[in-house]
């Protein structure tokens, strides 16, 4: 399990980096989707993995348990992901709208009138 | 325990809903709230840094959960100091945006400002890692509002950028953050102060990289120089007043280094001792060379001011860098001058581009060119670092810290030579905006009767507040050089405060013991 889960966050970290270097708003966005989900997976292998066990300490035995505390960082994460998400994407959208060009970049269009 | 620690969250936290949701169409209400509100959150500032400054360390438990388990806010020296400084930075910030109506240019002006102002003191305050990550975000997400106030595409593309970047800092901040978890299992700073001490000597690879992975996103922040690409951009396209406020933003990063690489990651211990400061001193002169460089090259007074601000945060680093006591005291006494400067040069520079654009041109005379022209060279002679201001007072400390240690000669070859490249690059600026008029301008005839009603229509558009605004942190700046004795005391006890880390962790973690 523990393979299978770094291998996500690799792949997933991977391709957010392609897609965050990209030239156009869109792939970025993606990008920094993909980000945060391998994010959000990374943290919660941070508590360590185990299966099928409850996030309670138990006291009559010496048996594992889930860390608790990974997976409401990750709860925190994902809300707050979420919400950069959605501002992102209507902030790439007004300057799309504003300007015609859905470029990363501000100076190699001063074709497009952005004087304003 | 007292509730005052937690204030400076909860009023801006209380205010900025209540703006929104009852008084959202009345922006004179909403003016008179907001000043209101921001003078309270000067008064329990002014509160915190008096009960700070006995040396006490106050300990705050959100739910009255003990430390480790629930979330503590800390108040000592270096947090009551900051907090002090973001209040006095927003007053003055909030008068200006009122008197130049920039807060009518756009929606929600006040509430995003009173967000703004919760996260920065919520970073300032916190005690526990996870918790600086949030109030991280909510400072940012109402900056991101701020930064693109008054829309136009320009700025919303320059926003996005803004955005863009930070969402990266921050997604780099939770991988710091697990990481660290990982190996420690505590995100409790004091907590985390006391395990990584305890960690096996031969086993340190995953937590330094979780300090340098740390050190990273607190010096995307900070704008230290291989990470500084998104500041210029973003703050040269912000409205005046908003880039004003962020000169406190690239602050909170400076104080996240300094508050985790004393109290976490401190000078004394084997696994992170060589590991900080090697890599930020470099970094530092860097970044005050290439901000110094970049004062000579702009066209533009909004960028100007920015390049300003970066060479600025250079310095800072390189005192935060050095990491001794001397230093950080130092440190300590230049992050205020630091930001006072950086908010007077951006409130100047919204001044001119309001007046006559923002291209760094001979043009002719603006409106109040005298007032504007005596602010720009007061605020000058404070970011090149000049006699009689506290900037050159925060130099000359800044170079006795690095005296006698092995950089000596790189730090105080770099800071000077570079002190006069900020000096020509802004003497340029200010007689090419100030002083030459295109050729073939002819003055006006002053003639009585043309000139008198102009003037009133011109003082009845132009509102007093910005001046008060700007010659209100020109007086702080004065009286940080007047009273340079009694602030470097206190900048040189808080140094003290920081590196001796016992204290701290005996009273977040060991309470119920005092």
């Amino acid at each position: 399990m523990e393979a299978l889960v770094a291998s996500a966050v690799a792949v997933l970290t991977a391709c957010g980096v392609y897609l965050v270097l990209r030239r156009r708003t869109f792939p970025v966005i993606l990008g920094l989707s993909l980000l945060s989900y391998a994010v959000n997976v990374f943290l919660f292998a941070t508590g360590r993995l185990v299966q099928n066990m409850p996030p309670i300490l138990s006291k009559y035995a010496d048996a594992t348990y889930t860390d608790p505390l990974p997976q409401a960082l990750v709860l925190t994460a994902i809300v707050i992901s979420f919400g950069m998400t959605a501002l992102v994407v209507m902030i790439a959208l007004g300057a799309f709208l504003s300007s015609d060009t859905d470029r990363i970049n501000t100076t190699d269009t001063p074709e497009s009138g952005d004087n304003a | 325990m007292s509730h005052l620690i937690i204030l400076p969250i909860v009023l801006p936290a209380i205010l900025a809903p209540f703006m929104l949701m009852v008084v959202r169409h009345h922006l004179d209400l909403q003016r008179i709230f907001s000043v209101a509100g921001t003078m309270a959150f000067l008064g329990i500032a002014i509160a915190l840094t008096a009960q700070a400054s006995t040396g006490d360390i106050h300990v705050y438990e959100l739910g009255n959960w003990s430390a480790p388990f629930g979330i503590v806010l800390v108040l000592d020296r270096l947090s009551g100091l900051m907090v002090l400084l973001t209040a006095i930075l927003a007053l003055a910030v909030l008068l200006y945006s009122i008197g130049t109506d920039w807060d009518k240019r756009g929606h929600h002006f006040h509430p995003l400002f009173q967000f703004q102002l919760m996260g920065v003191a919520g970073a300032f305050l916190t005690g526990d890692a996870f918790n600086l990550f949030v109030f991280f975000e909510v400072l940012l997400i109402a900056s991101y509002g701020l930064m693109i106030h008054g829309g136009g595409a320009k700025r919303l593309r320059a926003g996005l950028q803004y955005v863009v970047y930070n969402l990266l800092g921050s997604t780099l901040f939770l991988f710091a953050l697990g990481t660290i978890y990982a190996v420690t299992g505590t995100l409790n700073m004091a907590d985390l102060a006391e395990r990584v001490a305890a960690l096996p000597a031969d086993d340190t690879a995953l937590i330094r990289v979780g300090a340098i992975l740390l050190l990273l996103v607190f010096s995307i922040k900070a704008a230290v120089l291989p990470l500084h690409f998104w500041l210029p951009g973003s703050y040269a396209n912000a409205p005046g007043p908003v880039a004003a406020l962020f000169a406190i933003m690239t602050k909170v990063g400076a104080y996240s280094i300094l508050r985790m690489y004393t109290l976490v990651f401190g000078p004394d211990l084997a696994l992170s001792s060589s590991l900080v400061g090697e890599w930020l001193l470099p970094a530092a002169l860097l970044t005050l060379a290439v901000g110094m460089i970049g004062t000579l090259g702009t066209r533009d007074i909004s960028r100007l001011a920015a390049f300003s601000a970066i060479g600025s945060m250079g310095t800072l680093l390189v005192a935060i860098s050095m990491f001794t006591p001397l230093a950080t005291g130092a440190a300590i006494y230049y992050i205020v001058h630091s930001t006072l400067a950086t908010a007077l040069i951006f409130l100047i520079a919204d001044m001119v581009v309001e007046r006559q654009g923002p291209a760094i041109t001979p043009t002719v005379p603006m409106a109040q060119s005298g007032l504007i022209s005596v602010l720009f060279f007061i605020a000058a002679i404070a970011m090149a670092g000049m006699p009689p201001l506290s900037g050159f007072l925060g130099k000359i400390m800044v170079l006795q810290a690095a005296a006698n240690t092995p950089q000596q000669t790189l730090i105080w070859s770099v800071i000077l030579v570079f002190s006069l490249v900020a000096m020509v690059g802004l003497a340029r600026a200010g007689t090419m905006v100030f002083w030459k008029t295109p050729d073939g301008y002819e003055p006006p005839e002053p003639s009585d009767d043309a000139d008198e009603p102009e003037d009133a229509v011109l003082s009845a558009r132009v509102s007093r507040l910005p001046f008060v605004a700007a010659f209100g942190l020109v007086a702080m700046l004065v009286a940080m050089t007047i009273f340079a004795g009694p602030a470097l005391t206190y900048a040189e006890a808080t140094a003290e405060q920081l590196f001796d880390s016992e204290p701290y962790r005996d009273a977040v973690l060991r309470k119920d013991a005092q």
